[in-house]
C-alpha cells in the first residue's frame, strides 16, 4: 500500500488520459492497473468497486473515485490548480468544459466507422479552428499573461495543452493561425512536471490504434 | 437592470432545466429570455455573448456564463449547496455525474427514431433501476440521513429529485423497489423553495413533446 493514487483503466488514453495529465502536472506520482479482459471489468463490478459499474476508477485518499469530472475536480482542488476563488473557478470550469467538448470528438474518432472518418476529422478541424482555439487565443491576447486564469498555472492550462497536442497529432498545422497558442504550447510544455510527462517512458499513453480500439470493444462490449 | 440572474435558452427544459432547479432550490429569483427563432440565437452569437457560440447562457454576477456544469458549479458554490470540504465535494460530484448520465439517457429517448424507441425505453428503465437508483437507495440506507451528503441539503439532492421526477414521467412506478428514494422524494419535494418550484405557475418547464421538436430543432 503505497499511498499513491491508483488508476484503473485500459492501457490507453480514453477517458483516463486527462487524469494522468493533471496528476503529472501536479507532480503526483501514481500507479496504474490495466484492464485487459472483460472478465477483469466484471470482477471489479462484482466486487462493488465501481459506483456506477464503470471505469475510470481512481483510488485516492481512501476513496474509490469514479466519474472523470469528479476525479479531475478533486485533484485540481487538492493541488491548488482550481483558481483562488469562485469566480476564477467559474472561468476555469467554462474553459475546461469547452475543451472537454472538443476532446470528446477526438475520443470518439477512433470508434467511428471508416466511411465517417473523413467527415469527422473535418468536423474536428472546423470546431478546433473556428469555435475553440479562437476563444483561448483571445483570452491570452487580452490579458497578455502566461496562463489562462488568474496569472497562475491551473487545470485549464493543462487541459488546453492536452487538447492542442491531441489535435496536432491529427492536424499538424492546426495552430498556424494562432500565434498566442503557439507560445502557450511552448511555455506549458517546458514547465518541469509537464516536460517530464512529455518524455518517453512517462505514464502518458500513445494515440489510440486499431489494437486499442479492438481491446476497448472487447472489454466494454 | 435587476441584478437577478438572467437565463438565455429556448422555452423548454433541455440543458437549462437543472440550472432552473438549482436556482429555485437556493431561493434565487431569476429572469428568462427565450430564444424563439434561429435569428435570436444568431444575434447572441454575433453580439459575442456566447463563449462557444452555444446556449445555455446565464448572466450572473457580471459574468456571461456558459457550459451547464460550470454554471451549476458556480451556483452551488455561491449558495452553499456544494458540501463543506473537498471530500464532500468529491462525493457530491460523483453522485451528480451519475445523475447527469441518467438524465441524458432519459432526455435522449424522445429523439429516438420510431423503430428504436421501445428498445431505448427498455434501456432507460434497466439503467435507472439496476445501475443508478440502487446507488442512491444504498447511500441513504447506509447513513440513514435525510440528505445524500453531509447531513445537509446539497445540489446532489436537488439534482436527484429532478431526475427521479423525470424518470417517473417516463414510467410512473420507477421507484417501486426503492422505498428510501420514495421517502427522499417526498421529503425533498416539501422543502419550501422546492415545493414552490413544483407548483403550477413556477418557472419549471413541462416535459418536451414530440410536436415541439421540429420548432426547437430549427433554432439550433
Amino acid at each position: 500500500m503505497s499511498g499513491k493514487p491508483r488508476l484503473t483503466y485500459c492501457n490507453g488514453r480514453g477517458r483516463m488520459e486527462p487524469v494522468r495529465w493533471l496528476l503529472a502536472a501536479a507532480g503526483v506520482e501514481f500507479e496504474e492497473k490495466f484492464l485487459e479482459t472483460r472478465e477483469q471489468l466484471l470482477k471489479l463490478i462484482k466486487d462493488g468497486d465501481l459506483l456506477f459499474e464503470q471505469v475510470p476508477l481512481v483510488e485516492i485518499d481512501g476513496m474509490k473515485m469514479v466519474q472523470t469530472r469528479a476525479i479531475l475536480s478533486y485533484i485540481a482542488g487538492k493541488y491548488n490548480l482550481y483558481g483562488k476563488d469562485l469566480k476564477e473557478r467559474a472561468l476555469i470550469d467554462m474553459y475546461v468544459e469547452g475543451i472537454t467538448d472538443l476532446m470528446q470528438m477526438i475520443l470518439m474518432f477512433p470508434f467511428s466507422p471508416p466511411e465517417a472518418k473523413e467527415k469527422n476529422l473535418a468536423s474536428i478541424a472546423e470546431k478546433a479552428t473556428k469555435r475553440y482555439f479562437p476563444v483561448f487565443e483571445k483570452v491570452l491576447k487580452q490579458h497578455g499573461q502566461d496562463f489562462l486564469v488568474g496569472n497562475r498555472f491551473s487545470w485549464a492550462d493543462v487541459q488546453l495543452l492536452e487538447a492542442i497536442l491531441a489535435v496536432e497529432e491529427k492536424i499538424p498545422a492546426v495552430l498556424s493561425g494562432f500565434p498566442q497558442l503557439q507560445v502557450f504550447k511552448t511555455k506549458m510544455s517546458n514547465m518541469p512536471t509537464i516536460k517530464k510527462f512529455l518524455q518517453p517512458g512517462s505514464p502518458r499513453k500513445p494515440p489510440p490504434d486499431e489494437h486499442y480500439v479492438a481491446s476497448v470493444m472487447a472489454i466494454f462490449k | 437592470m435587476s441584478g437577478k440572474p438572467k437565463l438565455h435558452y429556448v422555452n423548454a427544459r433541455g440543458r437549462m432545466e437543472p440550472i432552473r432547479w438549482l436556482l429555485a432550490a437556493a431561493g434565487v429569483e431569476f429572469e428568462e429570455s427565450f430564444l424563439e427563432t434561429k435569428d435570436d440565437l444568431k444575434k447572441l452569437q454575433t453580439d459575442g455573448s456566447l463563449l462557444f457560440q452555444q446556449v445555455p447562457m446565464v448572466e450572473i454576477d457580471g459574468m456571461k456564463m456558459v457550459q451547464t456544469r460550470a454554471v451549476l458549479n458556480y451556483v452551488a458554490g455561491k449558495y452553499n449547496l456544494y458540501g463543506k470540504d473537498l471530500k464532500e465535494r468529491a462525493l457530491i460530484d460523483m453522485y451528480v455525474e451519475g445523475i447527469i448520465d441518467l438524465n441524458e439517457l432519459i432526455l435522449s429517448n424522445i429523439f429516438q427514431p420510431a423503430d428504436k424507441k421501445e428498445e431505448h425505453f427498455a434501456t432507460v428503465v434497466d439503467k435507472a433501476t439496476k445501475r443508478y437508483f440502487p446507488v442512491y437507495e444504498k447511500v441513504l440506507k447506509d447513513h440513514g440521513q435525510d440528505f445524500l451528503v453531509g447531513n445537509k441539503l446539497s445540489r446532489a439532492d436537488v439534482q436527484l429529485l429532478e431526475t427521479i421526477l423525470m424518470a417517473e414521467e417516463c414510467k410512473p412506478d420507477m421507484l417501486a423497489k426503492f422505498p428510501l428514494l420514495q421517502s427522499f422524494k417526498a421529503r425533498i419535494s416539501n422543502i419550501p423553495n422546492i415545493k414552490k418550484f413544483l407548483q403550477p405557475g413556477s418557472q419549471r418547464k413541462p416535459p418536451i413533446q414530440e410536436k415541439d421538436i421540429p420548432r426547437l430543432m430549427q433554432i439550433f
